[in-house]
């Protein structure tokens, strides 16, 4: 499947605020399938994102997007590449300040110099793919939190991208909600052959709808392959973090001095 | 010591930096000239918030100003039975300071503060990466209205704000202490001048509405993304504005005014 | 709200921003069109002109007719030459008439008086007063009083 790859990293350093999040990261994500990248909280998942977004440079290492090397791309060309991506934000960051058919009609108004009434039919086709349509009306503030994440999708498949990428889509969603997202995922990336990034720390919704997958730790790729393949993983890091067991390799205890001494309870101290 | 000392430096290097950045920052907004036909509407969907919304406090305030500065003249002008000066008085009082000043600081905190906490709000729920995600650049697109409107709004409101005073100084001078109103009048149009006044004062006040509005949108796109972030933002919207208006009034009217 | 409320509304803003600032202008700083242009040239010779300033007025029988437009030396008599422009529609002002700096009030802005003559002739553009009457220096009358001459 590396033949077909859509997105490719290769090498990748990064480091922010003096602390190292990537250190010589390498993948593939290939062409019109789900991949799904996971790992602990804090291991840069958001940022993976945005250096394939181009919003954040690496500080070395290529990061290419169907055959553009995104860090050098001049700013404009970076605009061009970026009307192909379609990105849902972990708070779904709709505009506060406009109608759910604004929203969703903001990219196309941008973009393209489409009739209102085509704009119209593209807008009410986007929110019936996502149930919304009846909502079109609402503003921002009085969705909820599952259906403000459904709108911003509809906002970036818009204009029909070939690559959308998810932050975090299940974090804090009810079953039912979650369900949805889980068939929507799936259903957009089948009925319109769109490669699909996955970012998530939820398991077993991931595994149940990508067709690869990568775990992140400590700025490395610790295992990658099908969900199948990632089941079977020698590695320990590897289960401990598929299962969710408490203590492993990732140690429960923050590093810290030897607790006896903390406490006060070694002889003579007091 | 050597700590503190290292403190300082840092400190310092921080302040230079974040000059940089503002600068670079501006340097952003400005350099795209926006199609007329998709910026206008913002404009002034901004100039409505920025400005209009800022007018009842303009007015009130100036009102109030007005009429302090008639009563104040009058008891200190009387004394030299010269009452009838307190036009010629309020009316450069007005246009030359207190109009560009206070409406500026008035604006900073009614407008500005309100600019940084919305484009911090922005900044903190992702809107603006999403809308860079979709190809649109937030500077331009969201930065650049705001600006524009503080910098056009800034000097309309505070002509405006220096008529309603010159106004309320009228009320409180001619019509309830009874100074003559040709007296009033006449001493004001043969003191001030359109050019060396009125129009310095114009231009004070455009130089604040730039600089106000550099400060709250700068602050709110700088802001750590957090409600702590936003709420220290915006405080630094209305310290910042304040002082950069205070400092450079002074800086102005030593140039515009002053005699060397 | 609907687009058209805020161009309406933000129309208004303006048009009273540029109102005001029109009211600065005529009502405030008595700035009238027709000022700029029709004048004519008049120059006046002092001795001394004590605080008179360029923009200053100049007026006949209390009626302000035209400003000072310069003031400056004359290196040859080492007296001080000022530009008078005078309205154009005051062009019969007698031939002998005098332009005396006189103060308004007892501490107020100083200005050129013309006072007027009995002369059938009457100056025409680019004309110099014959008499003038300089500054009144009040310390001068003073220590001029007070040393008894």
């Amino acid at each position: 499947m590396e033949s077909s790859a859509y997105i490719t990293l290769k090498d990748v350093v990064f480091s922010r605020a003096g602390r190292r999040i990537f250190d010589g990261v390498t993948l593939d994500i290939p062409k019109g399938k789900i991949t799904a990248i996971m790992g602990p909280s804090g291991t840069g998942k958001t940022t993976l994102l945005r250096l394939i977004g181009g919003q954040l440079r690496p500080d070395s290492g290529q990061v290419s997007v169907d055959g553009h090397n995104v860090p050098a791309l001049k700013r404009k060309d970076l605009y061009r590449l970026r009307e192909k991506m379609g990105m849902l934000f972990q708070s779904g960051a709709l505009f506060t300040d406009l109608s759910v058919y604004e929203n969703v009609a903001f990219p196309l108004r941008v973009h393209t110099k489409l009739p209102e009434d085509m704009i119209r039919d593209i807008v009410l086709m986007k929110l019936e793919a996502v149930g919304l349509r009846g909502a079109r009306k609402l503003m921002p503030s009085e969705l909820s939190g599952g259906m403000t994440r459904r709108v911003a999708l509809a906002r970036s498949i818009a204009l029909d991208p070939e690559l959308i990428m998810y932050d975090e889509p299940f974090a804090g969603q009810d079953p039912i909600a979650m369900g949805v997202l889980v068939k929507l995922i799936r259903d957009l990336n089948s009925s319109m052959g769109l490669t699909s990034v996955l970012v998530s720390h939820d398991v077993p919704e991931s595994l149940s709808i990508c067709h690869y997958a990568c775990i992140l730790a400590d700025g490395k790729v610790i295992g990658e392959g099908t969900p199948e393949e990632l089941r079977q993983h020698p590695s320990d890091r590897v289960q401990q973090f598929l299962n969710g067991q408490p203590d492993g390799p990732v140690p429960f205890h923050y590093p810290a001095s030897d607790a006896a001494a903390d406490f006060g309870v070694t002889g003579g101290a007091l | 010591m050597m700590d503190r000392i290292a403190a300082l430096g840092r400190g310092g290097l921080d302040v230079i930096s974040s000059f940089g950045r503002s600068g670079r920052f501006l340097v952003g907004v400005l350099a795209g000239i926006p199609r007329p036909a998709t910026g206008f509407p913002l404009l002034l969907r901004q100039l409505y918030f920025v400005g209009v919304l800022s007018l009842a406090i303009v007015v009130v305030s100036g009102l109030f100003i007005g009429m302090v500065l008639g009563l104040q003249g009058y008891t200190i002008l009387s004394d030299y039975g010269s009452e009838a000066a307190i036009g010629q008085m309020i009316a450069l009082t007005l246009v030359r300071e207190l109009g560009p000043v206070v409406t500026a600081l008035l604006f900073a905190g009614r407008a500005g503060s309100a600019l940084t906490a919305e484009i911090g709000l922005m900044k903190a729920t992702e809107q603006l990466s999403s809308m860079e995600m979709m190809g649109v650049d937030p500077l331009r697109r969201v930065i650049a209205p705001r600006l524009w409107a503080g910098f056009i709004a800034m000097p309309v409101l505070a002509i405006i704000f220096s008529v309603v005073g010159i106004w309320g100084g009228m009320l409180v001078g001619v019509d309830w202490l009874g100074v003559f109103e040709g007296a009033f009048w006449g001493n004001m149009q043969s003191s001030v001048d359109f050019v060396d006044d009125v129009l310095n004062g114009v231009i004070k006040s455009v130089v604040f509405g730039f600089v106000c509005a550099w400060i709250a949108v700068y602050q709110g796109y700088d802001c750590v993304p957090t409600s702590a972030g936003i709420s220290s933002a915006t405080t630094k919207t209305v310290v910042y504005s304040s002082l950069a208006v205070l400092g450079l009034d002074f800086v102005l009217t030593a140039v515009m005014f002053g005699d060397f | 709200m609907a687009q058209r409320t805020t161009e309406v509304i933000v129309g208004l803003f303006m048009i009273a921003g540029l109102a005001a600032l029109l009211f600065l202008a005529l009502q405030v700083s008595g700035l009238s069109p027709k000022s700029a242009g029709d004048r004519y040239t008049l120059y006046a010779n002092f001795n001394d002109t004590g605080g008179l300033a360029p923009r200053g007025k100049v007026s006949m029988a209390g009626v302000t007719i035209g400003a000072i437009e310069s003031i400056e030396l004359d290196t040859e008599t080492f007296q001080a030459r000022v530009v008078l422009a005078i309205d154009a529609g005051i062009d019969n002002i007698p031939a002998d008439s005098a332009a005396v700096i006189r103060t308004s009030g007892l501490l107020g802005d100083q200005y050129i008086d013309i006072s007027v003559g009995g002369d059938l002739e009457s100056l025409s553009p680019g004309d110099t007063f014959y008499s003038t009457q300089s500054a009144m220096n009040l310390e001068r009358l003073i220590s001029n009083f007070a040393s008894g001459r």
